[in-house]
Protein backbone atom coordinates (compact mmCIF):
# COMPACT_ATOMS: atom_id res chain seq x y z
CA UNK A 1 0.00 0.00 0.00
CA UNK A 2 1.04 3.64 -0.66
CA UNK A 3 0.29 4.58 2.54
CA UNK A 4 3.08 2.49 4.34
CA UNK A 5 5.78 3.78 2.45
CA UNK A 6 4.46 7.34 3.20
CA UNK A 7 4.20 6.81 7.03
CA UNK A 8 7.65 4.99 7.08
CA UNK A 9 9.15 8.64 6.95
CA UNK A 10 7.30 9.35 10.24
CA UNK A 11 5.46 6.77 11.43
CA UNK A 12 2.79 7.28 14.39
CA UNK A 13 1.89 4.16 16.13
CA UNK A 14 -1.95 5.34 17.46
CA UNK A 15 -3.12 8.57 15.70
CA UNK A 16 -4.70 10.02 12.38
CA UNK A 17 -3.40 10.82 9.31
CA UNK A 18 -4.97 13.54 7.19
CA UNK A 19 -4.32 12.84 3.45
CA UNK A 20 -4.64 14.67 0.56
CA UNK A 21 -5.09 18.43 2.09
CA UNK A 22 -4.44 20.87 -0.71
CA UNK A 23 -0.86 22.28 -0.18
CA UNK A 24 -1.79 26.00 0.53
CA UNK A 25 -4.74 24.66 3.38
CA UNK A 26 -2.68 22.48 5.42
CA UNK A 27 -2.04 25.29 7.86
CA UNK A 28 -5.71 26.35 7.95
CA UNK A 29 -6.62 22.97 8.76
CA UNK A 30 -4.34 22.62 11.64
CA UNK A 31 -6.18 26.13 12.68
CA UNK A 32 -9.69 24.92 12.19
CA UNK A 33 -8.90 21.63 14.01
CA UNK A 34 -7.23 23.49 16.78
CA UNK A 35 -4.26 21.49 16.45
CA UNK A 36 -2.11 24.40 17.41
CA UNK A 37 -3.76 24.77 20.93
CA UNK A 38 -3.66 21.07 21.54
CA UNK A 39 -1.26 18.82 23.53
CA UNK A 40 -1.47 16.35 21.22
CA UNK A 41 1.69 15.53 19.03
CA UNK A 42 1.06 16.52 15.52
CA UNK A 43 3.23 16.41 12.32
CA UNK A 44 2.79 17.93 8.69
CA UNK A 45 4.17 17.54 5.38
CA UNK A 46 3.48 20.05 2.73
CA UNK A 47 4.53 19.37 -1.11
CA UNK A 48 4.41 15.58 -1.17
CA UNK A 49 3.90 13.98 -4.46
CA UNK A 50 0.25 12.98 -4.85
CA UNK A 51 -1.40 11.23 -7.73
CA UNK A 52 -4.52 12.86 -7.49
CA UNK A 53 -3.33 16.39 -7.30
CA UNK A 54 0.38 17.38 -8.24
CA UNK A 55 1.39 18.39 -4.96
CA UNK A 56 -0.64 17.64 -1.54
CA UNK A 57 -0.24 18.02 2.02
CA UNK A 58 -0.80 15.85 4.51
CA UNK A 59 -1.02 16.32 8.55
CA UNK A 60 -0.35 13.20 11.23
CA UNK A 61 -1.49 13.59 14.99
CA UNK A 62 -0.45 10.86 17.64
CA UNK A 63 -2.96 9.52 19.35
CA UNK A 64 -6.06 11.79 18.18
CA UNK A 65 -9.28 9.80 16.63
CA UNK A 66 -11.78 12.47 15.34
CA UNK A 67 -15.65 12.08 15.27
CA UNK A 68 -17.47 12.60 12.08
CA UNK A 69 -18.79 16.25 12.93
CA UNK A 70 -15.05 17.28 14.30
CA UNK A 71 -12.94 15.90 10.98
CA UNK A 72 -16.27 16.84 8.62
CA UNK A 73 -15.60 20.85 10.08
CA UNK A 74 -12.27 21.18 7.29
CA UNK A 75 -14.94 20.03 4.69
CA UNK A 76 -14.87 23.55 3.20
CA UNK A 77 -11.67 23.92 2.80
CA UNK A 78 -10.38 20.04 1.67
CA UNK A 79 -13.33 18.76 0.44
CA UNK A 80 -10.99 15.93 -0.79
CA UNK A 81 -9.41 15.04 1.98
CA UNK A 82 -9.53 11.71 3.38
CA UNK A 83 -8.77 10.10 7.00
CA UNK A 84 -6.50 7.14 7.96
CA UNK A 85 -6.70 5.88 11.63
CA UNK A 86 -3.54 4.27 12.55
CA UNK A 87 -3.61 1.80 15.14
CA UNK A 88 -0.26 0.01 16.39
CA UNK A 89 1.57 1.22 13.04
CA UNK A 90 -1.34 -0.25 10.98
CA UNK A 91 -4.04 1.26 8.97
CA UNK A 92 -7.45 0.14 10.71
CA UNK A 93 -9.58 2.73 8.53
CA UNK A 94 -10.07 4.99 5.88
CA UNK A 95 -12.80 7.72 5.15
CA UNK A 96 -13.39 10.41 3.58
CA UNK A 97 -13.90 14.05 5.05
CA UNK A 98 -17.92 14.79 4.50
CA UNK A 99 -19.12 18.47 3.54
CA UNK A 100 -21.10 19.42 6.62
CA UNK A 101 -24.40 20.56 6.56
CA UNK A 102 -23.80 23.67 8.94
CA UNK A 103 -20.27 25.84 9.21
CA UNK A 104 -19.23 27.83 11.48
CA UNK A 105 -16.45 30.39 12.46
CA UNK A 106 -13.91 30.63 10.22
CA UNK A 107 -15.76 32.16 7.10
CA UNK A 108 -16.60 35.65 6.65
CA UNK A 109 -20.13 36.81 5.44
CA UNK A 110 -19.95 38.36 1.89
CA UNK A 111 -22.44 41.06 3.05
CA UNK A 112 -20.78 43.88 4.34
CA UNK A 113 -23.88 45.08 6.18
CA UNK A 114 -23.87 41.99 7.60
CA UNK A 115 -24.15 41.76 11.77
CA UNK A 116 -21.68 39.10 11.87
CA UNK A 117 -19.05 41.49 10.15
CA UNK A 118 -20.05 44.51 13.26
CA UNK A 119 -21.00 42.79 15.97
CA UNK A 120 -18.89 39.94 18.02
CA UNK A 121 -21.32 37.25 16.48
CA UNK A 122 -19.84 34.06 15.74
CA UNK A 123 -20.86 33.32 12.11
CA UNK A 124 -22.59 30.31 11.06
CA UNK A 125 -23.92 28.97 7.68
CA UNK A 126 -26.16 26.68 6.05
CA UNK A 127 -24.15 24.86 3.42
CA UNK A 128 -25.54 23.76 0.29
CA UNK A 129 -23.56 22.14 -2.99
CA UNK A 130 -25.58 22.36 -6.51
CA UNK A 131 -24.65 20.68 -9.23
CA UNK A 132 -22.70 23.31 -11.73
CA UNK A 133 -22.63 25.90 -8.81
CA UNK A 134 -20.65 24.84 -6.37
CA UNK A 135 -20.58 25.19 -2.83
CA UNK A 136 -22.60 28.13 -1.09
CA UNK A 137 -23.52 29.18 2.04
CA UNK A 138 -26.57 30.84 3.24
CA UNK A 139 -25.79 33.44 6.50
CA UNK A 140 -27.90 32.17 9.61
CA UNK A 141 -28.39 35.63 10.38
CA UNK A 142 -28.14 38.01 6.83
CA UNK A 143 -29.54 35.05 4.80
CA UNK A 144 -27.59 35.79 2.11
CA UNK A 145 -25.26 33.64 0.00
CA UNK A 146 -21.11 33.46 -0.63
CA UNK A 147 -20.10 31.69 -3.46
CA UNK A 148 -17.64 29.23 -3.47
CA UNK A 149 -15.29 31.87 -5.50
CA UNK A 150 -16.30 34.61 -2.45
CA UNK A 151 -15.03 32.86 0.52
CA UNK A 152 -12.52 34.48 2.75
CA UNK A 153 -11.52 32.35 5.48
CA UNK A 154 -10.42 34.18 9.22
CA UNK A 155 -9.21 33.30 12.62
CA UNK B 1 -45.85 21.73 20.41
CA UNK B 2 -49.00 22.45 18.38
CA UNK B 3 -48.15 23.69 15.13
CA UNK B 4 -49.64 26.88 15.50
CA UNK B 5 -48.74 27.94 18.94
CA UNK B 6 -46.55 30.82 18.61
CA UNK B 7 -46.53 32.06 22.13
CA UNK B 8 -42.80 32.72 22.76
CA UNK B 9 -41.71 32.09 19.55
CA UNK B 10 -39.99 35.29 17.43
CA UNK B 11 -40.65 36.63 14.60
CA UNK B 12 -37.71 37.34 12.46
CA UNK B 13 -38.43 36.31 8.74
CA UNK B 14 -41.30 35.04 7.07
CA UNK B 15 -39.88 31.74 6.89
CA UNK B 16 -40.49 30.69 10.56
CA UNK B 17 -43.85 30.24 9.99
CA UNK B 18 -46.11 27.88 8.08
CA UNK B 19 -49.04 28.43 6.11
CA UNK B 20 -51.12 27.34 9.06
CA UNK B 21 -49.18 30.06 10.97
CA UNK B 22 -49.91 32.71 8.77
CA UNK B 23 -53.67 31.87 8.35
CA UNK B 24 -53.85 31.93 12.25
CA UNK B 25 -52.25 35.21 12.61
CA UNK B 26 -54.72 36.55 9.28
CA UNK B 27 -57.42 35.28 11.47
CA UNK B 28 -56.93 36.96 14.82
CA UNK B 29 -56.32 40.27 12.77
CA UNK B 30 -59.82 40.09 11.45
CA UNK B 31 -60.87 39.84 14.90
CA UNK B 32 -59.14 43.32 15.57
CA UNK B 33 -60.45 44.89 12.99
CA UNK B 34 -63.68 44.14 14.09
CA UNK B 35 -62.50 45.21 17.79
CA UNK B 36 -59.28 47.44 17.63
CA UNK B 37 -59.63 48.46 21.30
CA UNK B 38 -59.32 45.84 23.95
CA UNK B 39 -57.34 45.95 26.88
CA UNK B 40 -55.84 43.15 26.07
CA UNK B 41 -52.05 44.43 26.84
CA UNK B 42 -53.17 46.16 29.64
CA UNK B 43 -50.04 44.62 32.29
CA UNK B 44 -47.67 44.45 29.65
CA UNK B 45 -44.79 46.63 29.02
CA UNK B 46 -43.57 46.14 24.92
CA UNK B 47 -39.81 48.54 24.14
CA UNK B 48 -39.84 49.53 20.94
CA UNK B 49 -36.09 49.47 19.62
CA UNK B 50 -35.77 51.65 16.68
CA UNK B 51 -32.22 52.29 15.77
CA UNK B 52 -32.60 53.62 12.66
CA UNK B 53 -35.89 55.75 12.12
CA UNK B 54 -38.64 54.19 10.48
CA UNK B 55 -41.98 56.49 11.18
CA UNK B 56 -44.37 54.84 9.07
CA UNK B 57 -43.53 51.30 10.95
CA UNK B 58 -43.17 52.46 14.23
CA UNK B 59 -46.17 54.50 14.34
CA UNK B 60 -48.08 51.45 13.41
CA UNK B 61 -46.30 49.29 16.34
CA UNK B 62 -47.02 51.91 18.83
CA UNK B 63 -51.04 52.50 17.91
CA UNK B 64 -51.30 48.79 17.82
CA UNK B 65 -49.84 48.98 21.59
CA UNK B 66 -52.06 51.51 22.68
CA UNK B 67 -55.39 50.80 21.93
CA UNK B 68 -54.40 47.72 23.51
CA UNK B 69 -53.79 49.67 26.13
CA UNK B 70 -50.44 48.19 26.22
CA UNK B 71 -47.10 50.56 27.85
CA UNK B 72 -44.09 51.32 25.09
CA UNK B 73 -40.91 52.13 25.95
CA UNK B 74 -37.90 52.34 23.73
CA UNK B 75 -36.66 54.86 21.22
CA UNK B 76 -37.00 55.97 17.85
CA UNK B 77 -33.61 56.68 16.52
CA UNK B 78 -29.91 55.00 17.45
CA UNK B 79 -28.55 58.81 18.48
CA UNK B 80 -31.06 58.80 21.75
CA UNK B 81 -29.78 55.08 22.49
CA UNK B 82 -27.00 54.19 24.43
CA UNK B 83 -25.78 52.08 20.98
CA UNK B 84 -24.57 56.14 20.66
CA UNK B 85 -21.90 55.39 23.34
CA UNK B 86 -20.65 52.71 21.85
CA UNK B 87 -22.63 49.88 23.48
CA UNK B 88 -23.32 46.56 21.81
CA UNK B 89 -26.36 45.31 20.63
CA UNK B 90 -25.81 42.53 22.98
CA UNK B 91 -25.64 44.62 25.82
CA UNK B 92 -28.40 46.67 24.95
CA UNK B 93 -30.83 43.61 24.20
CA UNK B 94 -29.86 41.79 27.52
CA UNK B 95 -31.32 45.22 29.56
CA UNK B 96 -34.10 46.14 27.36
CA UNK B 97 -35.54 42.39 28.34
CA UNK B 98 -35.47 43.66 32.46
CA UNK B 99 -37.75 45.87 31.47
CA UNK B 100 -40.07 44.48 29.21
CA UNK B 101 -42.36 41.32 28.19
CA UNK B 102 -41.22 41.78 24.41
CA UNK B 103 -39.29 43.45 22.22
CA UNK B 104 -40.21 45.21 18.61
CA UNK B 105 -37.08 45.82 17.02
CA UNK B 106 -35.63 47.84 14.13
CA UNK B 107 -32.00 47.59 12.90
CA UNK B 108 -30.04 48.84 10.52
CA UNK B 109 -27.65 46.00 9.52
CA UNK B 110 -28.83 42.97 7.91
CA UNK B 111 -29.51 39.71 10.33
CA UNK B 112 -29.56 41.97 13.53
CA UNK B 113 -32.90 40.73 14.55
CA UNK B 114 -32.13 36.98 14.21
CA UNK B 115 -28.69 37.86 16.73
CA UNK B 116 -30.70 39.63 19.10
CA UNK B 117 -33.82 36.86 19.19
CA UNK B 118 -31.07 34.91 20.18
CA UNK B 119 -29.79 36.92 23.09
CA UNK B 120 -33.20 37.91 24.43
CA UNK B 121 -34.73 36.44 27.07
CA UNK B 122 -38.44 37.57 25.91
CA UNK B 123 -39.95 37.08 22.35
CA UNK B 124 -38.79 39.76 19.48
CA UNK B 125 -40.61 41.18 16.46
CA UNK B 126 -38.48 42.22 13.74
CA UNK B 127 -40.01 45.77 12.43
CA UNK B 128 -36.94 45.21 9.56
CA UNK B 129 -32.89 44.18 10.04
CA UNK B 130 -31.17 46.45 6.95
CA UNK B 131 -31.95 45.09 3.75
CA UNK B 132 -32.97 41.67 4.89
CA UNK B 133 -36.77 41.24 6.41
CA UNK B 134 -39.81 42.82 7.32
CA UNK B 135 -42.15 40.09 7.91
CA UNK B 136 -45.10 42.43 9.36
CA UNK B 137 -45.07 43.84 6.14
CA UNK B 138 -45.44 40.68 4.51
CA UNK B 139 -48.15 39.77 7.05
CA UNK B 140 -49.70 42.91 6.13
CA UNK B 141 -49.74 42.42 2.68
CA UNK B 142 -51.25 38.65 2.97
CA UNK B 143 -53.65 40.23 4.97
CA UNK B 144 -54.90 42.45 2.50
CA UNK B 145 -54.94 40.02 -0.34
CA UNK B 146 -57.05 38.04 1.36
CA UNK B 147 -58.93 40.87 2.33
CA UNK B 148 -59.81 42.21 -1.15
CA UNK B 149 -59.82 38.92 -2.63
CA UNK B 150 -61.77 36.81 0.23
CA UNK B 151 -58.97 33.72 -0.01
CA UNK B 152 -55.32 33.57 -0.84
CA UNK B 153 -55.77 30.61 -3.27
CA UNK B 154 -55.17 30.37 -6.69
CA UNK B 155 -54.33 34.09 -7.50
CA UNK B 156 -52.48 35.90 -10.31
CA UNK B 157 -50.18 38.13 -8.90
CA UNK B 158 -48.23 41.08 -10.59
CA UNK B 159 -45.36 42.48 -8.93
CA UNK B 160 -44.19 45.40 -10.23
CA UNK B 161 -40.91 47.51 -10.31
CA UNK B 162 -37.69 46.71 -7.99
CA UNK B 163 -38.15 43.16 -8.01
CA UNK B 164 -34.34 42.60 -7.39
CA UNK B 165 -33.64 44.88 -4.28
CA UNK B 166 -37.24 44.92 -3.06
CA UNK B 167 -37.41 43.08 0.60
CA UNK B 168 -40.97 43.13 0.61
CA UNK B 169 -41.21 41.96 -2.94
CA UNK B 170 -39.05 38.44 -1.77
CA UNK B 171 -40.75 37.69 1.11
CA UNK B 172 -44.49 37.99 -0.61
CA UNK B 173 -43.19 35.35 -3.40
CA UNK B 174 -42.39 33.30 -0.25
CA UNK B 175 -45.10 33.54 1.31
CA UNK B 176 -47.65 33.48 -1.99
CA UNK B 177 -46.09 30.20 -2.77
CA UNK B 178 -47.88 28.00 -0.14
CA UNK B 179 -50.91 29.45 -2.52
CA UNK B 180 -51.04 28.27 -5.71
CA UNK B 181 -50.42 31.88 -7.45
CA UNK B 182 -49.27 32.57 -10.32
CA UNK B 183 -46.77 35.03 -10.88
CA UNK B 184 -46.29 37.90 -13.06
CA UNK B 185 -42.95 39.82 -12.82
CA UNK B 186 -42.82 43.11 -14.40
CA UNK B 187 -39.32 44.99 -13.94
CA UNK B 188 -36.67 46.72 -15.81
CA UNK B 189 -33.96 43.95 -17.17
CA UNK B 190 -31.49 44.88 -14.76
CA UNK B 191 -34.08 44.51 -11.47
CA UNK B 192 -35.45 41.28 -12.32
CA UNK B 193 -36.33 39.20 -9.62
CA UNK B 194 -33.44 37.13 -8.24
CA UNK B 195 -32.73 33.02 -9.45
CA UNK B 196 -33.06 32.55 -5.03
CA UNK B 197 -35.91 34.14 -4.75
CA UNK B 198 -37.30 32.04 -8.10
CA UNK B 199 -36.43 29.43 -6.55
CA UNK B 200 -39.67 29.86 -4.10
CA UNK B 201 -41.79 29.63 -7.35
CA UNK B 202 -39.96 26.69 -8.84
CA UNK B 203 -39.89 24.59 -5.36
CA UNK B 204 -43.80 24.70 -5.38
CA UNK B 205 -44.16 23.80 -9.24
CA UNK B 206 -45.72 27.09 -9.84
CA UNK B 207 -45.43 29.59 -13.04
CA UNK B 208 -43.83 32.74 -13.50
CA UNK B 209 -44.13 35.04 -16.53
CA UNK B 210 -41.67 37.80 -16.75
CA UNK B 211 -42.10 40.96 -18.51
CA UNK B 212 -41.13 44.56 -19.17
CA UNK B 213 -44.24 46.73 -19.48
CA UNK B 214 -46.76 47.24 -17.30
CA UNK B 215 -50.15 47.74 -19.51
CA UNK B 216 -49.18 44.06 -20.34
CA UNK B 217 -50.04 42.20 -17.18
CA UNK B 218 -53.08 44.41 -16.52
CA UNK B 219 -55.83 42.72 -17.65
CA UNK B 220 -54.84 39.62 -16.02
CA UNK B 221 -54.04 39.96 -12.72
CA UNK B 222 -56.21 39.95 -9.24
CA UNK B 223 -53.75 42.16 -7.29
CA UNK B 224 -50.80 44.56 -9.21
CA UNK B 225 -48.50 45.13 -6.36
CA UNK B 226 -46.29 48.31 -7.02
CA UNK B 227 -42.84 49.21 -5.81
CA UNK B 228 -40.42 51.72 -5.97
CA UNK B 229 -38.00 52.11 -8.33
CA UNK B 230 -34.79 53.95 -6.92
CA UNK B 231 -32.51 55.93 -9.18
CA UNK B 232 -29.56 54.90 -6.84
CA UNK B 233 -29.97 51.37 -8.34
CA UNK B 234 -28.99 51.68 -11.77
CA UNK B 235 -25.25 52.04 -12.32
CA UNK B 236 -25.79 54.56 -15.64
CA UNK B 237 -28.61 57.49 -15.25
CA UNK B 238 -29.29 56.86 -18.81
CA UNK B 239 -30.93 53.08 -18.00
CA UNK B 240 -32.91 54.75 -15.00
CA UNK B 241 -34.21 57.83 -17.40
CA UNK B 242 -34.97 55.10 -20.07
CA UNK B 243 -37.35 53.15 -17.38
CA UNK B 244 -38.80 55.20 -15.15
CA UNK B 245 -41.96 56.34 -16.91
CA UNK B 246 -42.96 52.61 -17.68
CA UNK B 247 -43.64 52.06 -14.37
CA UNK B 248 -46.29 54.50 -13.26
CA UNK B 249 -49.36 53.72 -13.02
CA UNK B 250 -52.20 55.88 -14.04
CA UNK B 251 -56.13 55.96 -14.06
CA UNK B 252 -55.79 55.03 -17.64
CA UNK B 253 -54.19 51.85 -16.86
CA UNK B 254 -56.94 50.53 -14.71
CA UNK B 255 -59.44 50.41 -17.74
CA UNK B 256 -59.88 46.83 -18.66
CA UNK B 257 -58.50 45.72 -15.43
CA UNK B 258 -60.61 42.70 -13.49
CA UNK B 259 -63.25 43.97 -11.20
CA UNK B 260 -62.34 42.39 -8.57
CA UNK B 261 -58.42 43.48 -8.88
CA UNK B 262 -56.84 46.04 -6.21
CA UNK B 263 -53.66 47.80 -6.52
CA UNK B 264 -51.21 47.40 -3.39
CA UNK B 265 -48.27 49.38 -2.63
CA UNK B 266 -46.00 48.90 0.47
CA UNK B 267 -45.60 52.83 0.61
CA UNK B 268 -43.81 55.34 1.02
CA UNK B 269 -45.22 56.24 -2.97
CA UNK B 270 -42.92 58.67 -4.78
CA UNK B 271 -44.28 59.22 -8.33
CA UNK B 272 -45.13 55.36 -9.36
CA UNK B 273 -48.58 55.61 -8.72
CA UNK B 274 -50.21 59.07 -9.90
CA UNK B 275 -52.39 60.83 -7.43
CA UNK B 276 -55.58 60.82 -9.24
CA UNK B 277 -55.70 56.58 -8.64
CA UNK B 278 -56.17 57.35 -5.03
CA UNK B 279 -59.65 57.80 -5.37
CA UNK B 280 -60.63 55.38 -7.34
CA UNK B 281 -62.16 51.49 -6.08
CA UNK B 282 -59.27 49.82 -7.12
CA UNK B 283 -56.80 51.52 -4.99
CA UNK B 284 -56.14 50.11 -1.24
CA UNK B 285 -53.07 50.83 -0.28
CA UNK B 286 -53.74 53.14 2.67
CA UNK B 287 -56.36 51.18 3.63
CA UNK B 288 -53.75 48.24 3.16
CA UNK B 289 -50.96 50.51 5.69
CA UNK B 290 -54.50 50.75 8.00
CA UNK B 291 -54.60 46.48 7.95
CA UNK B 292 -50.72 47.09 9.18
CA UNK B 293 -52.40 47.71 12.87
CA UNK B 294 -54.63 44.78 13.31
CA UNK B 295 -52.17 42.08 11.66
CA UNK B 296 -49.33 43.59 14.52
CA UNK B 297 -52.00 43.58 17.00
CA UNK B 298 -52.85 39.29 15.92
CA UNK B 299 -48.95 39.10 16.27
CA UNK B 300 -48.31 41.04 19.89
CA UNK B 301 -51.38 38.51 21.33
CA UNK B 302 -50.37 35.30 19.60
CA UNK B 303 -46.69 35.68 20.69
CA UNK B 304 -47.40 36.75 24.29
CA UNK B 305 -49.36 34.14 24.19
CA UNK B 306 -52.57 36.12 25.30
CA UNK B 307 -55.01 34.67 22.37
ZN1 LIG C 1 -24.38 37.40 6.87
Amino acid sequence: MDNKKELKVSAIENGTVIDHIPKDKVLRVVRILGLDESEDLALFGINLDSKKFRKKGLIKVSNKFFKDEEINKIGLVAPNASLITIKDFKVVEKRQVEMPEEIGGYVKCINPKCVTNHQNVYPQFKVYVREGEGIRLKCHYCEKTTKQSEMEFVG
Amino acid sequence: MNPTNLKNRNLISISDYSKEEYLKILDLAEEFEKYPRQDTLKDYVIASLFFEPSTRTRLSFESAISQLSGQIVGFTDASSSSTQKGESLKDTIRTVCNYSDMIVMRHPLDGSSRYAGEIATVPLINAGDGSNQHPTQCMLDLYSIRKTQQSLDNLKIALVGDLKYGRTVHSLVEAMSNFNTEFHLVSPVELKLPSTVKRFIKNANLNYYQYTELEDVMDVADIVYMTRIQRERFSEPLEYEKVKNSYILTKDLLQGSKDNMRVLHPLPRVNEITEDVDDHPKAYYFQQALNGIYVRQALLTAILGLK
